[in-house]
């Protein structure tokens, strides 16, 4: 019997219809649990590097986490697994709302989607019943619409859709798949579903999921939730309010947006805007907010409400989530009411709510600066909010310079030439990153923004504090219940890190301080994106109810691995790994692994090259940021550098240095 | 004679959709208990229609042997409900609170535990106070116990009416 996941993988063939069930080897999920990992397995198998994101022979893979289905609150994502055609890279984005667990229920932990069809269809997995239905009735309308529409001609009101709308059909490298309330947005996933010729997925399910050690199971269930009640009581002082109190950022709650507004860039990222956030603002804002939101809601089997229904006058009903809030706002110089509207018009596009609006801003900037004229922009209207309006609406149709821009600011740049990547400015890894431009260089976020994977800041940062606290006593008074800690030695990086002098950025935390800080905060990601667990009750926030410590007992009373914290961090790294393995094989190297330039005022280079250097030794990886053969060997991945060596990426000679000779090189 | 009344009073107001009432009430009615999950075998279901602002937990009460004599529809906020929506019962016009494999009728115990639960799962498990247990004691009257006969003829009038019982019988009696 298996236990957490069904053991169970839906093979589908779209160029030829082909649909298969295949067993899953329960040994892959000892070695890299499920989710994330397992996928990357998969992905490693069977997509060689030189598969592009729009070949047939790519794969999109729809996960659901190892623990969806069972009752751990908040266990509800679909992990989402291909190549990116933005980035030409592994693109690994995510997505909360009902859909993995219904998968589960259905029967099967994941979908596996290669080829492409000829027409455009969409899936209906029904418990065993499965099959592939035309779309042509579907083309060109909105994801949320999609869904409802096969729904209503399903006669199936509990199916969870995940859908595609305009941008997805027309590979809009920034494309997103929609789901509910929620929509996995990064790395133009949404534009492989596309190519593929597959409008949504339905899934409907009435099977049973199995837990391996039932009463131990519901009793960790019941310690989180009694934490996430102590914590919905005990917001946490002297932070920001999206830090203070669980859930992905409460932006769908809170009216207060000093912070962002202030201190985030606006449109094509450039403008902090001190002193914005006038009570004529807030007073504004509120009303708009207060006005539009219907309800606050959740994704499955979560108390938090982390998303609302948004109606704006003239525009249909829609979910939003998130950050997503201003994004549109901030890029456009404009306010809250016409973030409001846009978005709604972009949900049903699916786009993503970070690269997208950045796109329109660049256009306009390049507007500004001459780079593209009225003959480029034909009929562009004079509205600053219309503007954006129009080039949304050009760019997911690939209309004219729609086109150019469909592909995001790097690409597009490129495209358009006269000096325009300068324009492009706020990229790594060729994707659009927060607008954020700020003074000091923080060493542990340069590490995060360089080595991370996932190409997306938020989906990176943790449960170590962003920043210090000015007073000893406030940071003595945060660490007295701060157990959520790997080992008590980060209390004591906290309790040490001061605004200014001596113990503050970008000295200190200390290069191996920063290493350590980055560790934790990447693991905790990786193991909530291979268990399906939502990083808003876990790896996203300060004093989570979910960690390192119990996170091992509810995969093994859960799915019935034998686990400890030690196997745990081992299978993380372990798929961690191999992530970076397949973004080698694809030629990712230490050159691409920067943020952007003006990201920081005071940039270090020595210090970041220190930084870069010992992270990289401290992962066991060589100086261009690959694994080494020796940290291959001991996370079993013999097979990666096998195929490296034979595609001479490694020479097979070399070691990663041991933590003594790592010592003895800090210390000359 | 007092007796206790249990009741889960609903606020839709209140309730986010996130169907955690589904999952732990599964869990709990699970044959071995907690050992699965199954939405579909839970005694509560939560009517979700985010676009439209409906969002109605409703648990599952008595097996209805027959189909009411007319069905119930409604229409709230232009929105036309299927019909018999918000009813309790499991009975024979529709699938719902029926165990998915057996098709056998799912009725809500209050969570029935020994020793005893302080509420309901599915209320402890309400973050959002959607769901709120009360527990109230009533006047009533003193009901005459039924023998073990009568009960089991009761079930057989209510499964074929109570004249079809009788001629059943009197043609007993007659052999």
């Amino acid at each position: 019997m298996r236990y957490a996941e069904t053991g169970i993988n839906l093979e589908i063939d779209l160029s030829r219809g082909g649909i298969e069930r295949v067993e899953t080897d329960p040994r892959d999920t000892e070695l890299y649990l499920g989710g994330l990992g397992t996928n990357a397995k998969i992905l490693w198998d069977r997509v060689p590097p030189e598969v592009e994101a729009f070949s047939p022979d790519n794969l999109l893979i729809f996960s659901a986490g190892l623990l969806c289905g069972t009752p751990a609150i908040g266990c509800n994502r679909t992990i989402v697994t291909t190549i990116s055609p933005q980035t030409l890279l592994m693109a690994f984005s995510m997505m909360g709302g009902f859909w993995a667990p219904e998968l589960k229920y259905a029967g099967y932990d994941k979908v596996i989607l290669r080829g492409k069809s000829p027409d455009l269809v969409y899936l209906w997995i029904h418990n065993d019943k499965v099959e592939i239905r035309d779309a042509a009735h579907l083309k060109g309308k909105g994801a949320i619409e999609t869904a409802e529409l096969i729904r209503q001609e399903l006669n199936e009101p509990k199916a969870q859709v995940s859908a595609i709308g305009l941008a997805g059909e027309n590979r809009v490298y920034f494309a997103s798949i929609e789901q509910g309330r929620s929509s996995a947005s990064r790395g133009g996933i949404g534009a492989v579903m596309g190519d593929k010729g597959v409008k949504a997925i339905a899934v409907r399910g009435t099977g049973d999921i199995n837990i391996a050690r039932p009463a131990e199971f519901i009793g960790l269930c019941d310690e989180v939730m009694d934490y996430i009640k102590f914590r919905k009581e005990n917001p946490i002082p002297g932070v920001i309010p999206i830090l203070s109190v669980l859930g992905s950022p409460q932006e769908m709650a809170i009216h207060d947006e000093r912070w962002h507004t202030e201190n985030f860039t606006w449109g094509n990222a450039r403008t902090r805007r001190k002193g914005f956030w006038t009570e004529e603002v807030e007073k504004e804002w509120t009303e708009t907010l207060d006005n539009a939101r219907t309800r606050m809601i959740s994704c499955y089997n979560c108390p938090l409400q982390c998303g609302a229904t948004i109606s704006m006058p003239g525009f249909p009903t829609y979910m939003m989530k998130c950050f997503s809030k201003l994004t549109y706002t901030m890029a456009a110089m404009s306010n809250l009411n016409f973030g409001l509207r846009i978005a709604q018009r972009a949900t049903e596009y699916g786009v993503d709510a970070y690269s997208a609006p950045q796109v329109m801003a660049f256009a306009l900037e390049l507007y500004e600066a001459g780079i593209l004229t009225d003959d480029d922009l034909p009929g562009l209207p004079d509205g600053n909010e219309e503007r954006f309006f129009w080039l949304l609406d050009r760019i997911v149709r690939r209309e004219g310079i729609g086109d150019v821009l469909a592909n995001g600011t790097y690409w597009a740049a490129k495209a358009i030439g006269k000096g325009a990547d300068a324009y492009a400015h706020n990229t790594i890894k060729k994707h659009e990153q927060l607008p954020l431009k700020l003074g000091m260089l923080n060493p542990v976020y340069f590490l995060m923004y360089s080595t991370g994977e996932k190409i997306n800041i938020t989906q990176i940062q943790g449960q170590f504090p962003q920043a210090p606290f000015p007073e000893r006593e406030h940071r003595e008074a945060f660490v007295k219940d701060w157990f959520q800690v790997p080992d008590d030695r980060f209390k004591q990086y906290f309790l040490d890190w001061e605004p200014r002098g001596d113990f503050s950025n970008p000295y200190y935390p200390t290069v191996e301080m920063c290493c350590d800080i980055v560790e934790w905060h990447e693991q905790m990601h990786y193991i909530d994106d291979a268990l399906g667990m939502c990083t808003g009750l876990s790896s996203f926030h300060l004093k989570a109810p979910y960690h390192v410590h119990n996170f091992p007992k509810f995969i093994s009373a859960g799915a019935g691995l034998d686990t400890d914290e030690a196997k745990l961090k081992q299978a993380a790294k372990r798929y961690r790994t191999l992530v970076r393995a397949i973004n080698v094989g694809r030629g990712m190297r230490r050159k691409d692994e920067k943020p952007p330039e003006d990201h920081w005022k005071h940039r270090f280079p020595e210090l970041e090259k220190e930084l870069l250097d010992a992270y990289y030794r401290f992962k066991g990886w060589n100086d261009e940021g690959i694994p080494t053969t020796e940290s291959l060997h001991e996370l079993g991945l013999d097979y990666v550098s096998e195929e490296f060596i034979r595609r001479g990426i490694l020479n097979g000679r070399e070691a990663a240095p041991s933590r003594e000779a790592l010592v003895e090189q800090a210390s000359q | 004679m007092m007796r206790v009344v249990k009741t889960i009073k609903i606020d839709v107001d209140k309730c986010n959709g996130c169907r955690s009432c589904e999952v732990i009430c599964s869990a709990f009615h699970a044959a071995d208990k907690y050992g699965t999950t199954n939405p579909a075998r839970a005694r509560i279901r939560v009517i979700r229609e985010p676009l439209l602002d409906i969002f109605v937990p409703v648990f599952a009460g008595d097996f209805a042997p027959a189909e009411c004599a007319g069905r119930n529809q409604y229409i709230i906020d232009g929105k036309v409900h299927d019909e018999c929506a918000f009813c309790r019962a499991s009975c024979p016009s529709r699938d719902v609170f029926k165990e998915p494999d057996s098709g056998l009728p799912l009725k809500c115990d209050m969570c029935e535990d020994d020793p005893p639960l302080d509420e309901p799962l599915c209320v402890k498990w309400c973050e959002n106070d959607a769901l709120i247990y009360e527990q109230r004691e009533e006047e009533a009257e003193e009901a005459a116990e039924l023998e073990e006969m009568e009960i089991g003829l009761e079930s057989l009038v209510g499964k074929h009416g109570l004249q079809p019982v009788i001629d059943a019988i009197a043609r007993m009696s007659t052999k």
